[in-house]
């Protein structure tokens, strides 16, 4: 436990003194959802009736962007390789790396997400219910994430096919995550989303690791 | 006395040398291609000609006896994957590597005209080639998936390398493609009521289930035989690889 509370923070600062790519991505997750008022039109009602579905795309694509840092930075330094051999067993290391992955690049868009919903005209019930499923589903998202990041590590161009790869794993976590903001049964969605992260985040460490560790065989 | 030492030589082991494999499945391929060939005229002819139309689609009803067995070679094409990809990780099988290979692209394609036959079944019953419904949702989504592992094999260099990675893949896709079934069924039962079509209608006559169930089989025979011919083409394509990296390295090929 030790070892592991050790890599994570290790993790995490690393990722806070690597310059502001925290900020970058909250940025980038306020734009993106800033942008769809161009893109649409500046109709109050509409907005606030699609406002959860664009929050939660943009939320996707920002935790996508953050996926790059995953893993390749240790591949492409040999540290990887260390750590496969380290005490702590490596599906460990990988369970630490995603919680510093949720901890940097989902946490801080969560915090952002009052000026989206600001910008999108959500009333506060819409509001909180986001925070909520954000909260319940982010995890699932980083779990998936760090499959397709772990999958891809050792292709150069590997960022460009780990986003087609990981969508579709991701369509349950939308649906449910929108659908506890808006749908007629979101208490349902809401626990759904949270059994689909503690799902994902109980076998994703497993299966990135199997692939990281094929990847250098 | 001596002791028999040599190592047991099961048809598992034996087929997991590529040659052996190629030389005890090329014989099967003539007679299965036969019996394919002999299951579609006979499918076909029952499904043209000796079905009764449908008393509200008339004639397009006809496009279920390609559609339906095409969706069912869409999962069970992932489901064979799938067991190929436990062969890679579990036994590191080299036929179970270029079964998973081989099976990429037959999955996408059966499902990728599932999709369509299905889009032009869907305009003049439904009126719309398209409609968010659960099934239909949920075939686009293994479509994607399918397009996805053919993306990742085709990202390696190193094609021993990739199988297990892929298979990793695979077998994460393999647990959430029922999880996106269901979501997408509640997604889309909650935006519209389940007032457009099921499958589940009307009980089926025999004069139906009957071509329906020879093109099911025909359909199979198919995947099964373009399975063979593309790992032999996989095989041989893996071969003049290590001769070309052979001939590079300046060795006799």
């Amino acid at each position: 436990m030790n070892a592991f509370v050790r890599m994570l923070t290790h993790e995490l600062r690393l990722a806070l003194r690597g310059g502001g790519d925290v900020l970058t991505l909250v940025l980038f997750f306020v734009i993106v959802g800033a942008i769809v008022p161009f893109a649409i039109g500046p109709d109050q009602a509409l907005l606030a009736r699609i406002a959860p579905g664009i929050v939660w795309i943009a939320a996707f694509l920002a935790m996508l962007l953050g996926l790059e840092r995953l893993f390749r930075p240790d591949y492409e330094d040999g540290s990887l390789i260390l750590l496969r051999h380290a005490a702590l067993p490596f599906s460990l290391t990988v369970a630490a790396k995603i919680a510093a992955h949720w901890l940097v690049s989902a946490l801080p868009l969560i915090i952002a997400s009052p000026i989206l919903a600001m910008l999108l005209a959500m009333d506060g019930e819409a509001f909180w219910r986001s925070i909520l499923s954000l909260l319940l589903g982010t995890p699932a998202l980083a779990a998936f994430g760090a499959v397709g990041a772990a999958v891809t590590v050792s292709i150069r161009r590997g960022g460009l096919i780990a986003p087609i790869l990981i969508a579709p794993l991701s369509i349950p976590v939308l649906i449910f995550g929108v659908g506890a903001i808006t749908g007629q049964q979101a208490q349902a969605a809401m626990l759904f989303l949270a059994a689909l992260s503690l799902m994902a985040l109980a076998l994703a460490p497993f299966a990135a690791a199997l692939a990281i560790s094929s990847a250098e065989d | 006395m001596s002791i028999d030492t040599a190592p047991k030589q099961s048809w598992w082991n034996r087929i997991a040398h590529p040659g052996q494999f190629v030389r005890w499945t090329q014989p099967l391929l003539w007679p299965l291609t036969a019996i394919t060939v002999a299951l579609f005229l006979v499918g076909l002819w029952f499904a043209l000609f000796n079905s009764p139309q449908d008393y509200q689609m008339g004639d397009t009803v006809r496009i279920m006896y390609v559609h339906v067995p095409n969706a069912w070679l869409s999962q069970f094409v992932y489901g064979t994957m799938a067991v190929s990809a436990l062969g890679t990780l579990v036994w590191r099988h080299p036929m179970a590597d270029v079964s998973m290979k081989a099976a990429a692209p037959l999955g996408a394609l059966f499902t990728a005209l599932a999709l369509f036959t299905g889009a032009l079944w869907g305009r003049p019953t439904w009126g719309t080639f398209w409609e968010w419904d659960g099934r239909m949702t949920s075939t686009l989504v293994l479509l994607f998936i399918y397009l996805g592992i053919i993306a990742l094999w085709r990202a390696f260099d190193d094609q021993l390398r990739a199988a297990r990675i892929v298979a990793v893949f695979t077998l994460v896709g393999a647990i959430n493609i029922p999880i996106i079934k269901f979501s997408v069924d509640w997604w889309s039962t909650l935006h519209q009521p389940a007032s457009v079509f099921r499958a589940d209608g009307p009980r089926m006559p025999p004069s139906i289930l009957t071509p329906l169930m020879v093109m099911f089989a025909a359909f199979t025979f198919l995947f099964v035989v373009l399975q063979l011919k593309a790992m032999h083409t996989e095989i041989k394509r893996r071969r003049i690889a290590t001769l070309q990296r052979r001939v590079a390295q300046g060795q006799p090929a």
